[in-house]
């Protein structure tokens, strides 16, 4: 199980650096780039292969093992080792990273074929999954955070591919800069971890978290419980990674991406590191009820955060970026709960059907030679019909459209079970979240909907040149997305039972820690019936009324929109927060760098160091040479004033 | 009253300072410098002879006239000097005369 | 009384036409102010018993200095019109300094007191029944004797410094050169020209 692990992990790194090989060894032209396309596509599918063999002794035979490669850091009582801790928690983010990861890998080997710069993307996609990997395979908090800061890089690289854009520069270094900000939370979290515990091994503190679970520790001016104190902080990192409310502004900007990008990175797995986090972290936050009831209220804020963005955006990459962000909030909300399993449930399910949803609007906008904006498209429901119909099968698995008891597409499972455990939690925090969930909920159907008939139905609105030439993708872009449709359909009802139904125990067994007490999975199961259907009931609400504003009645959105104009337009742009970071960080950064640049280093250090130093030197030499007038008179009264001077020095000196 | 030393040497005093003032604030020509060091010389000697008649000792006299010698050859030299100059250049005025300007 | 009223008198005019040196707009109204200045300085001598040496400015200062002084004003073409008064830009500064210097001087010249042991220190005590000029040059011929032969060679070097500066190699002077005449040969010398009878040379 060793190799096999060892080389679900190393593999896509391997991929990485073949993919330049050639060209550091010299070659140039097309065999370069089909060599880069093949051999990473080739490792990381190799990868999933081997993932999904781990998946099946690990997690469905309960053999979770760890194996330490080497020893990294032993500085003192500081110690950290590479390792691949393999449990189901592990596990099963191995198999969904590297499953998408292939998928997006083929998938670009058509939408990116004509980019001039092909073995860079192919090898930033393998870095990234390399990245990724580490990081749910870390055994203490250090290899973690290189995995987190890993994927952060990558994120910034991919984001950032074109940088000859000048948005798409912007975009990834403000990506990099809000993940910063969580970063630093994140750090200091582990700071204090070691401060606590003397180690930052998860075993050691996990087995060591329940004995110190009432010990204060002191931060900044206040002295608070450590353990809230050190889980909050390192929640303030996965709200920056997962772009949670408060520090998301980067995930639609980080749509100037290629598509394959976003559905890997910014819907399936960069942005889940965060819930796979406080996953891990699981036996640290049951202590700290107070961090975990901030992080459901956060996700649900977060929920119904951007379902509202996401229902008057007209990016079609947009749109589904604030599905992703509002998905994720479900998911913090199901940890902050204590139903861990199926915020990771839904982690699965929701990297399906979002990367399909991803890749299958790349298809349509590869159709359109790059049209994104979905209020030129309209009508390519015949011309692009598979396409169509695997977005179609995205949305029903995102807004969780099923038959109860019978069948139901993925999110139906995953998303149901966790506004179930919400509600069956009978706390504050549950309860808000349970209502801002499903208001989330109708939201959500309703601009996937509103997304699939502006795209797919009516009359096109856009240019007829580029309606006329819309053709379906080749097969290498369509094979992925069956891929991810199949999961989009079966990986819930498959993985029900094992993840969040009556195996789960013997599933989990030491990955997760749910206490007792806290246990909102097990009482999910015995809501009354109206608590299970709600959901539903609400999504098909959604469906119902983006039926009648889109189909029924087109023209309603247009008055409706004059109508609120204000409501509108805070929609519309993003509840201001853009503008408000704008006014309270951004500008006062700039500002201060600025009068640090032109005062500080130019006035100051350059003023009175080098070109000052310099500049004063001149002048007074220039002065001083004046005193060489030619004249020896001159000269004679200044030996006179020398004189005088003297004497007057001796006679007052006495 | 009795005239002492102190007024002798107030005397020497007043004259060793109009010379030096002569030197400075003078751009007219270069002889009234040296009529001023010329004062100043003779500053030099009155405070010389006070001392000596105040001691009684005849060494101040007898330097005094030393300081005369070579007072009366420094002007003679200094004169040469400017004489030559003068032909050569022309003019005596004293801000003309800056060829060691630095 | 009368000896006070000899020292204001002299050391008034005196003062007063050494500023007139300074100040005089015509450089021989200068040397003329300067010739009066000697004359007040050699009376302030005599008052001190120093006739000698009053005699000596007399003669030396007045008679040579003053006067090789005033050949050179006379000699030299001053254009007096272009005279330029720079006066009055320096005179706060130079006065300032001037006056400095006066004050500390007259503080250190009026608080003079005298060392009591200063009357055994005194190198050549002057006997009362001596004539000044005769105790004079008692001293200066015999102890300071080698300062005596410096100064003329002070002056000698003056004089030949004075003329070496200003000798002018006039042209078309004629002059002997002894050494070439005498290095003259019979070859260079003498021609023989022969010459037909009852005809010129």
């Amino acid at each position: 199980m060793q190799t096999l692990a060892f080389l679900a992990v190393f593999l896509p790194l391997l991929g990485c650096a073949l993919a330049g090989a050639p060209i550091l060894a010299g070659a140039r032209g097309h065999g370069v780039d089909r060599w880069a396309q093949v051999s990473t596509s080739a490792c990381v599918a190799i990868a999933a292969l081997c993932s999904v063999a781990l998946f099946w002794t690990v997690a469905l035979n309960h053999q979770p093992r760890s194996f330490e490669l080497f020893t990294w850091i032993d500085s003192g009582a500081f110690e950290a080792s590479w390792a691949i801790k393999l449990d189901a928690l592990s596990a099963t983010m191995l198999c969904v990273v590297t499953i998408v990861s292939t998928c997006v890998h083929v998938y670009s080997i058509g939408y990116m074929g004509h980019d001039p710069a092909i073995p860079r993307f192919m090898s930033y996609l393998s870095l990234f999954t390399f990245f990724m990997l580490m990081l749910v395979t870390a055994d203490n908090f250090v290899q973690m955070f290189f995995g987190w800061e890993g994927v952060g890089l990558a994120s910034y690289l991919l984001i950032g591919f074109w940088y000859d854009r000048e948005s798409a520069n912007a975009a990834s270094i403000k990506a990099f800069v809000v993940n910063r900000v969580g970063d630093f939370g994140l750090a200091l979290g582990i700071f204090g971890v070691f401060l606590m515990f003397g180690s930052v091994h998860f075993d050691t503190v996990f087995q060591a978290a329940p004995a110190k679970a009432g010990e204060t520790i002191s931060f900044l001016w206040f002295e608070g419980h450590a353990l809230t104190i050190l889980c909050l902080l390192l929640f303030v990192g996965a709200m920056g990674k997962s772009a949670q409310l408060g520090l998301h502004t980067w995930l639609p900007d980080a749509m100037e991406g290629p598509t394959p990008v976003s559905a890997l990175i910014h819907a399936a797995t960069m942005v889940t590191a965060g819930v796979f986090m406080v996953a891990r972290l699981s036996p640290m936050f049951e202590l700290a009820p107070a961090a975990l009831h901030v992080v459901c209220i956060v996700g649900a804020l977060t929920a119904i955060f951007a379902a509202s963005v996401g229902l008057v955006q007209n990016d079609i990459k947009r749109v589904i970026a604030y599905s992703t962000c509002s998905q994720l909030g479900y998911m913090f909300f199901a940890a902050g709960v204590s139903a861990y399993s199926a915020a990771i449930f839904h982690l699965m399910t929701h990297a399906f059907f979002k990367a399909l949803l991803f890749l299958g609007s790349g298809s349509v906008i590869h159709a359109l030679e790059g049209e994104q904006d979905m209020r030129r498209m309209g009508g390519l429901g015949p011309k692009i019909r598979i396409t169509y119909w695997l977005m179609m099968v995205g949305s029903l698995a995102l807004a969780g459209i099923g038959i109860p008891f019978v069948f139901g597409f993925a999110g139906f499972y995953s998303k149901d079970i966790i506004l179930e455990s919400a509600f069956a939690a009978h706390s504050g925090p549950g309860a808000f979240a349970f209502w801002l969930g499903i208001a989330a909920a109708a939201m959500t159907a309703f601009y996937s909907w509103r997304l699939l008939f502006m795209t797919f139905s009516g009359q096109p609105r856009g240019d007829h040149h580029a309606h006329e030439h819309a053709h379906e993708s080749p097969a290498v872009m369509l094979v992925p997305l069956y891929v991810l449709a199949f999961g989009a359909i079966f990986a819930g009802v498959a993985g029900y039972a094992y993840f969040v139904g009556d195996h789960r125990a013997e599933f989990w067994g030491a990955a997760i820690k749910v206490l007792p007490e806290n246990d909102s999975v097990e009482h999910a199961h015995h809501v009354p019936v109206w608590v299970k259907v709600l959901p539903l009931v609400a999504s098909v609400a959604g469906i119902g009324m983006s039926w009648g504003l889109y189909i029924r009645n087109p023209e309603v959105p247009a008055r409706l929109a004059e109508r609120f104009q204000g409501l509108y337009r805070f929609l519309l742009n993003k509840w201001w927060f853009d503008e408000l970071y704008d006014r309270l960080f951004v500008k006062p950064s700039f500002g201060l760098g600025m009068a640090f640049w032109k005062k500080g280093d130019g006035a100051v250090i350059d003023g009175l160091g080098a070109d000052g130093l310099a500049a004063n030197t001149l002048a007074a030499a220039r002065r001083v040479s004046a005193l060489q007038t030619g004249y020896v008179y001159h000269y004679a009264f200044a030996m006179l004033i020398g004189v005088v001077a003297f004497a007057t020095w001796y006679l007052v000196r006495g | 009253m009795t005239i002492g030393l102190g007024h002798y040497l107030a005397v020497a005093a007043i004259l060793f300072t109009l010379g030096i003032v002569g030197i400075f604030l003078n751009r007219k020509n270069v002889i009234v410098i040296l009529m001023s060091v010329e004062l100043m010389l003779l500053a030099v000697n009155i405070n010389l002879v006070a001392f000596s008649a105040h001691h009684g000792d005849l060494v101040g006299q007898v330097f005094a006239l030393m300081v005369l010698t070579v007072a009366a050859a420094e002007a003679a030299i200094g004169l040469a000097i400017l004489v030559v100059y003068f032909r050569n250049r022309g003019t005596i005025e004293v801000e003309d005369i800056n060829l060691m300007k630095g | 009384m009368i000896q006070a009223l000899a020292f204001y008198l002299f050391s008034g005019v005196l003062v007063a036409s050494a500023a007139m040196v300074v100040a005089a707009r015509n450089p021989v109204h200068s040397v003329l102010f300067l010739i009066l200045a000697f004359f007040n300085a050699a009376a302030l001598f005599l008052l001190n018993g120093a006739e000698f040496l009053a005699m000596i400015l007399v003669v030396v200062y007045v008679g040579a200095v003053a006067v090789l002084f005033l050949f050179v004003v006379m000699m030299l073409d001053i254009n007096f019109a272009r005279l330029r008064e720079g006066f009055l830009r320096y005179l706060p500064v130079g006065g300032a300094v001037g006056l400095v210097l006066l004050a500390e001087l007259l503080l250190v010249g009026t608080a003079w007191v005298d060392a009591s042991s200063s009357a055994g220190l005194r190198a050549a005590p002057a006997a009362a029944d001596v004539h000044n000029t005769r105790a004079l040059g008692r001293l200066v011929y015999t102890h300071y004797a080698l300062v005596f032969q410096a100064s003329g060679l002070v002056l000698l070097v003056a004089m030949i410094g004075a003329i070496v500066l200003t000798l002018r190699a006039r042209p078309g002077v004629r002059r002997q050169d002894i050494p070439r005449q005498l290095a003259r040969t019979r070859e260079s010398g003498v021609e023989v020209v022969k010459i037909p009878p009852r005809t010129g040379v």
